[in-house]
């Protein structure tokens, strides 16, 4: 089997993973903060989980965006080498 | 509550249900061939494909039991939503191109892709059939949920009816109708929650003492000194008679047996009692009492709609708004949360007392809970344990965030929408519109459930129903539209479900094991019985389980799922040096390990067995035991056995 690396996704990955350990963290040991309101009223526990919800669609927009670019480089890389 | 079907709500769900079967039968004629029957010929618009990707993840759990939890306990159900979600983040950035290039049918296409081994076929077959028949049950006891008041059915008539129906959907047409009846499921899920959100905004706040029945719930506040003298009349209670505690009702001090001031009707109150204070609050509870061979008794009375008889008033009301308000207007996205934080709300609890042997008592009564404590996490028993002092608590919670951000790439329905696309490019574009359009739902069901919370429409017996019964309390023609989209999103996702226990099934356990492969025709009709056989097992499932939230079934599945398949596949995708034995090992180890861990938890105990202390794992939800438990596995075992590996790779023999 062939497996290819994908360095992007894998970075955006864990960009992603990190934003959520951080949320599951705060939540196992010192929920307290998500009481927190910071912004208009709204408290922690609101905006970083909308924030979860809304950072993923961006994340994934990013991805759709960058490897669309990849995969015409690759593309063009290849039928420039076929030629 | 007692559920009357009403006639506007039946014809347009029987006008939904026959259009989708229609559009099954009709694509049906299309399916013949087994690359048709099983991944829609690969011929699946992207864009088509990542609807249906919400149709086919948006179950009964998703828009039932999170809707259900967040308005009977608030912010901890959109704990599951943030999950779900995230989820999708390994789905795309890991799993989606590389499944969509080494697969054909099944999950076990990718994962065999290597080696070419009839074991690991075989082991993730039973682990596909596993993870499926654990989701279905939370997707069939949510149809017989929906079906009660929609048409006034028992829950086992709904769960028959589905069964039913996906069944006929399945065996007509396999992939290519099921991802169009997910795509309209998709679509009207998604439109039809932001049309409620808005009418919920528009709607606002107001502050109330009872639910829409107009029914006034009472309080009275009564010194503590009167409530030893029994059989009087108290003047403090509205000449009400306090009942002696006797049997099980002394270990319940919390409640009051009160009989009314002109007959022996008993009625249950809560004491609601502030510390330092002489007096207490007596606040009104319901009752449901089931006696053996005789009829149900709500809140004293025989239960039924005739004149004398009861039923349980509907529930869910604000009784303190800021600034001392009354009602609010409509309010605005942010406000919407801002207002609530700072309002009281009337939630629910219960508990059941065993008056005798063949006598229960289930007392609903009322706890008034600060809107602060509701838009955080916490206060559902599930996830008390975050704000306790219980180490174990804790862990489990981390356990079932890593299950659900494991879990949704490791779902077979879900994997093998992949193969529905024609390419690596398709597979992703599918996915982005499926994050956009599942992020989108997700956030509206925080809006959804708070709604449902307050809307004064609630049935204190059943969470599951919170958000078709905030549709009917806004109108009867939306009640039915979220109703009968409610039950194709059951269909949908149970379609998927078979549809990949049928594929398992065909490609990884029957053709696996035969020395000559089946024809394509044969393959179609032996998907074709398994799709009625999968689906009867679904069916005697979601009977038995009748009582469980449907959300709370969903975390098992993705616990298993995320234990049975993930080590599997990214370990597959990311180290050559993964053996064909360590692959097996870690699907058997994460597989049996979850189910195991699942089925001796103190959960389970309670909830399925009815043992009220029992369970022999220190903590219910098992992923952060046993998802590492998978990774490790297979890379001893792969260590273990690394001269066969390289022995099957240079034969090619499994």
């Amino acid at each position: 089997m062939e497996t290819r690396s994908n360095p992007l996704g894998l970075t955006l990955f864990c960009v992603y993973l990190v934003i959520y350990t951080g949320f599951v963290l705060i939540n196992a040991a010192a929920p307290q903060f998500m009481d927190w309101t910071p912004l208009a009223g709204l408290n922690l526990a609101i905006l970083y989980g909308f924030t979860l919800i809304i950072i993923a669609f961006v994340l994934s927009i990013v991805y759709g965006f960058l490897a669309g670019q990849r995969d015409k480089q690759t593309n063009s890389e290849n039928q420039g080498g076929a030629v | 509550m007692i559920y009357e079907a009403a006639s506007e709500a039946v014809v347009l769900f029987f006008l939904f249900v026959g259009f989708t079967l229609g559009l099954s039968f009709w694509l049906g004629r299309k399916a013949k061939s087994s690359a048709g029957y099983f991944a829609a010929h690969g011929e699946i618009p992207w864009f088509v494909n990542g609807i249906a990707f919400a149709g086919d993840y948006l179950s009964a759990a998703s828009f039932l039991g999170i809707c259900g939890m967040i308005a009977f306990y608030g912010y901890d159900g959109f704990l599951y939503s943030i999950g779900y979600l995230a989820g999708w983040i390994v789905a795309l950035f890991v799993v989606a191109e590389p499944m969509k290039r080494l697969g054909k049918f099944t999950f076990a296409d990718a994962l065999d892709a290597r080696f070419n081994s009839r074991g690991i076929r075989t082991a993730a077959g039973i682990s596909t059939l596993a993870v499926s028949i654990f989701y279905l049950i939370p997707q069939m006891v949510g149809a017989g949920v929906l079906v009660q008041p929609l048409l006034g059915f028992e829950h086992w008539q709904g769960v028959l009816l589905v069964g039913a129906v996906v069944i006929m959907i399945v065996v007509t047409a396999g992939m290519v109708s099921t991802t169009w009846v997910q795509f309209l499921k998709g679509s009207l899920l998604v439109i039809f929650s932001a049309i409620l959100t808005w009418l919920i905004l528009d709607r606002g706040f107001e502050v109330k003492s009872g639910g829409e029945d107009g029914y006034q719930f009472t309080t009275w506040k009564a010194p503590r000194s009167v409530l030893k003298s029994y059989d009087v009349p108290i003047p403090e209670l509205g000449g009400r008679r306090i009942v002696k505690p006797e049997g099980a009702w002394k270990d319940s001090p919390e409640f009051l047996r009160l009989k009314d001031a002109d007959s022996d009707r008993i009625t249950y109150w809560f004491l609601e009692s502030e510390n330092g204070v002489e007096s207490v609050n007596v606040v009104e509870a319901q009752s449901i009492t089931k006696q053996t061979g005789q009829p149900d008794l709500v809140n004293g009375e025989t239960l039924g709609t005739k004149k004398g008889e009861a039923e349980l008033h509907p529930v869910g009301f604000i009784s303190q708004l800021p600034n001392e308000q009354k009602s609010t207007g409509p309010v605005g996205l942010g406000s919407f949360f801002s207002i609530l934080q700072n309002s009281k709300v009337v939630l629910w609890r219960s508990k059941t007392v065993k008056v005798s042997d063949d006598t229960t008592t289930t007392v609903y009564y009322q706890k008034e809970t600060p809107g602060s404590h509701i838009l955080r996490p916490g206060e559902h028993p599930r996830f008390a344990g975050i704000r306790g002092t219980n180490f174990w608590g804790r862990l489990n919670f981390i356990s079932l965030m890593l299950a659900l951000f494991c879990g949704t790439a490791s779902l077979p329905h879900i994997l093998i929408r992949y193969y529905t696309v024609k390419d690596e490019q398709s597979a992703r574009k599918s996915t982005i519109v499926g994050i956009a359009s599942i992020g989108f739902f997700y956030i509206l069901t925080l809006y959804l459930g708070l709604g449902a919370m307050t809307s004064g429409a609630m049935d204190v017996t059943n969470s599951n129903m919170a958000a078709p019964l905030l549709a009917r309390s806004m109108n009867t023609w939306l009640f039915a539209a979220i109703s009968a989209i409610a039950f194709t999103t059951v269909l949908g996702t149970v379609s998927g479900l078979i549809l990949a226990s049928a594929g398992a099934v065909t490609h990884d356990l029957v053709n696996n094991f035969r020395s000559h492969p089946l024809t394509d025709a044969q393959q179609v009709r032996v998907a074709k019985i398994a799709s009625v056989f999968v689906g009867g097992i679904a069916i005697v499932l979601g009977i038995v389980f009748k009582g469980l939230n449907v959300s709370y079934l969903v975390g098992w599945a993705f616990s298993v799922a995320a234990s049975a398949n993930l080590p599997a596949l990214i370990m597959i995708l990311f180290w050559r040096g993964a053996t064909r034995q360590g692959v097996i090992a870690a699907i058997i180890t994460g597989m049996t390990s979850s189910l195991g861990w699942i089925l001796l938890s103190a959960d389970t105990f309670q909830k399925v067995y009815g043992i009220d202390s029992g369970g022999y794992t220190p903590f219910t939800q098992p992923g952060i035991v046993t998802i590492p438990l998978g990774f490790v596995t297979l890379i001893i075992v792969s260590l273990l056995t690394r001269d066969s590996r390289q022995e099957s790779l240079q034969t090619g023999s499994p």
